[in-house]
């Protein structure tokens, strides 16, 4: 069929503004339907890093254990009840084993980062000033582990040693607390530590930035009376949607209960689905636009050259020749116009910062997730869909009339 | 002089009927006709008489609403369109009134297409029987030269060598001079016969021209749908 090719091509160069005209058309298609996939796909980065990046993709949080029953229901069949033991207002549980289990799930595929922590509640007072606040240990030289803190620092340094603290800026504006100043922090134990603050930092939410603070895993066990493991462990990922497969692998590889951030997140989900729907309808709307295109661009084409239609047939070209000549124009329009449409979507995004270095502000359009090889096959597929009903009209050119004309 | 006598092709009791009811036209009613090989026939008439009817359904363009049709021992009526598509470009040639060339295409690509398209690609050997054609025809200068660009005699010359490529048995001329100067016509007839007298091909001319008919060895008259004389 090498002259069937021949002879589409012919009939492409032969009209080169109206092909001109089509290829562009198509690559216009192309184009959007690579800049929606861009904008959707980097627009659900973004979400999702503002909104997951910065928080623990698996958390395992020991069981609080219930208060032992010192006396069961049968004892109090004809007796009395002398003592019973009450939920106490401050409990901390804790993951004992920890540094057991720390290289294991170090260990398993896509984890990125594991941050041994201890978590409690406290209270931070400067003169005569006092703020409650969230405390989290962290092992030093892990600070950045989860919360990307030294991106966030604004003053200081997120680094945390023995006797240093780093906290939020709004905390700091409120106790009016500058680098370098000694506070002192109390425990919901009860216990005291004098700090010194050598880092602030801003990262735009107020909860966080006006209670939350951070020392070191060390001073954390001082605060909080514990002397071994941790509260919790938080482990990051390098691909955040294998959470929920490779918390059950934690699980399963530990006993511990991991829990994925997608627990809980389920209006989060609902609305990056409806968002990658609205851009699957826009996408689709591209492609039947272009398959329009290719399509009434052909029969205009078949309708112009009947007669020729018409001698070829006279002079011995089968029906699936004429189909096959139409199919491979509408073949090579698509092929032009896909490769053209994509390699104008890709010219178009370079500008746009990589997903990386996204900002509030700017158009969060990602150009890894241009779906380039996919837009032009869907195109191909389409142009060639869309020219078999104008190669199938050709092929039915009655000759005589078609001569005739 | 007629290289052969055996016959070419035998039509019979040909009916052609256009449309159903009351705005029915029967265009061919009954005709019968036998060509034999090596045969340069004229096929004259008034305007409505049926030629150009009889030609299209001789090229196997149309079938007849009902009759007989065998050419080279084949029952062409029976043929189905793959068949006949092959039959075709096998063995029946066309020249028609207004050349009809592919004007994208050059004077040598549209000789060399029946043969191209009988194989799929342009053979090096279809290649050199296009030029030698062309050649005959006196188009060495306009081998390649965009059809478009090429003069209504030139036009009719390569239309004559694109029938004659395949080497085919019959040529169908319908009206080949018809929209051409004297001098041209000259040209295209004289063409025409000296590859009948050469080759052997049977023609079978449409004509309203006397002179033209005048060339032909047999003069076919058609009327009112039936051969008359």
């Amino acid at each position: 069929m090498l002259y069937a090719l021949k002879i589409a091509g012919r009939y492409l160069t032969a009209s080169k503004a109206q092909t001109a005209l089509l290829v562009v058309g198509v690559a216009v298609g192309v184009f959007i339907f690579i800049f929606m996939s861009a904008l959707i796909g980097g627009l659900a980065e973004f979400i999702l890093s503002r909104t997951v990046g910065d928080i623990s993709h698996i958390t395992i949080e020991a069981e609080i254990d219930e208060p032992a029953v010192l006396i069961s229901p049968s004892d109090l069949d004809g007796g009395h009840v002398l003592f019973v033991t009450e939920r106490g207002r401050v409990r901390t549980a804790t993951l004992s084993d920890a540094a057991t289990w720390l290289p294991l799930i170090e260990a398993v595929p896509s984890v990125r980062a594991v941050s041994p922590q201890i978590t409690g509640a406290g209270f931070l007072t400067r003169g005569g000033q006092v703020s409650q606040v969230s405390v989290t240990g962290l092992e030093p030289g892990q600070e950045s582990a989860i919360l990307d803190l030294e991106g966030y620092m604004v003053e200081g340094t997120e680094r945390l040693g023995a006797g240093l603290i780093v906290l939020g800026s709004k905390l700091a504006d409120d106790l009016a607390l500058s680098l370098g100043q000694t506070l002192r922090l109390q425990s919901s134990n009860g216990a005291t530590a004098t700090l010194t603050l050598s880092g602030i930092f801003d990262t735009g939410n107020g909860g966080m930035d006006g209670a939350r603070t951070f020392v070191s895993l060390g001073a954390a066990r001082t605060l909080f009376a514990m002397p071994q493991g941790v509260t919790q462990i938080e482990i990051k990922l390098d691909d955040l949607n294998a959470a929920d497969a490779t918390a059950l692998r934690i699980s399963a590889l530990t006993g511990l209960d991991a829990v994925p951030w997608t627990d809980g997140a389920e209006q989060l989900m609902e609305a990056l689905n409806a968002q990658a729907q609205t851009g699957y309808f826009l996408k689709t709307f591209a492609l039947i636009t272009i398959v329009i295109g290719v399509a009434s661009a052909l029969l205009l084409s078949t309708y112009r050259r009947r007669p020729e239609i018409g001698i070829m047939r006279a002079m011995g070209a089968s029906r699936g020749f004429v189909v096959f000549v139409f199919v491979t124009q509408g073949a090579m329009i698509g092929l032009m116009g896909g490769v053209t449409g994509a390699a104008l979507g890709y010219l178009a995004l370079l500008p746009f910062p990589s997903r990386d270095a996204f900002k509030a502000g700017t158009l969060p359009l990602d150009i890894t997730q241009g779906s380039y090889g996919l837009a032009i096959a869907l195109t191909l597929i389409g142009a060639i869909l869309a020219s078999i009903l104008p190669a199938r009209s050709a092929a039915r050119v009655d000759p005589v009339t078609a001569i005739g004309q | 002089m007629t290289i052969s006598q055996s016959a070419l092709l035998e039509v019979s009791d040909l009916v052609k009927t256009f449309g159903t009811g009351d705005v029915a036209t029967r265009v061919l009613r009954g005709l019968s006709l036998s060509l034999a090989k090596g045969e340069m026939a004229a096929l004259l008439g008034p305007s409505g008489s049926g030629k150009s009817t009889l030609l299209t359904i001789l090229g196997t363009l149309m079938k007849p609403t009902s009759g007989n049709y065998n050419m080279l021992g084949q029952d062409l009526i029976a043929a189905g369109d793959k068949e006949l598509t092959t039959f075709r470009n096998l063995h029946i040639g066309f020249v028609f009134q207004f050349h009809n060339l592919l004007p994208d295409f050059t004077a040598l690509e549209n000789v060399i297409f029946p043969t191209a398209v009988r194989f799929g690609r342009e053979t090096p050997a279809a290649r050199d029987r296009g030029r030698d054609l062309l050649v005959r025809m006196g188009l060495e200068e306009r081998i390649n030269f965009p059809s478009a660009n090429l003069s209504g005699g030139q036009k009719q010359r390569v239309a004559v060598a694109r029938a004659l490529m395949n080497g085919p048995e019959l040529v169908l001329a319908d009206e080949p001079t018809g929209n051409l100067d004297r001098a041209s016509a000259a040209r295209v007839m004289e063409l025409i016969g000296q590859i009948n007298r050469e080759e052997g091909t049977t023609f079978l001319i449409s004509t309203h021209d006397e002179k033209i008919a005048g060339l032909c060895r047999r003069q076919i008259v058609v009327g009112e749908g039936v051969v008359t004389g």
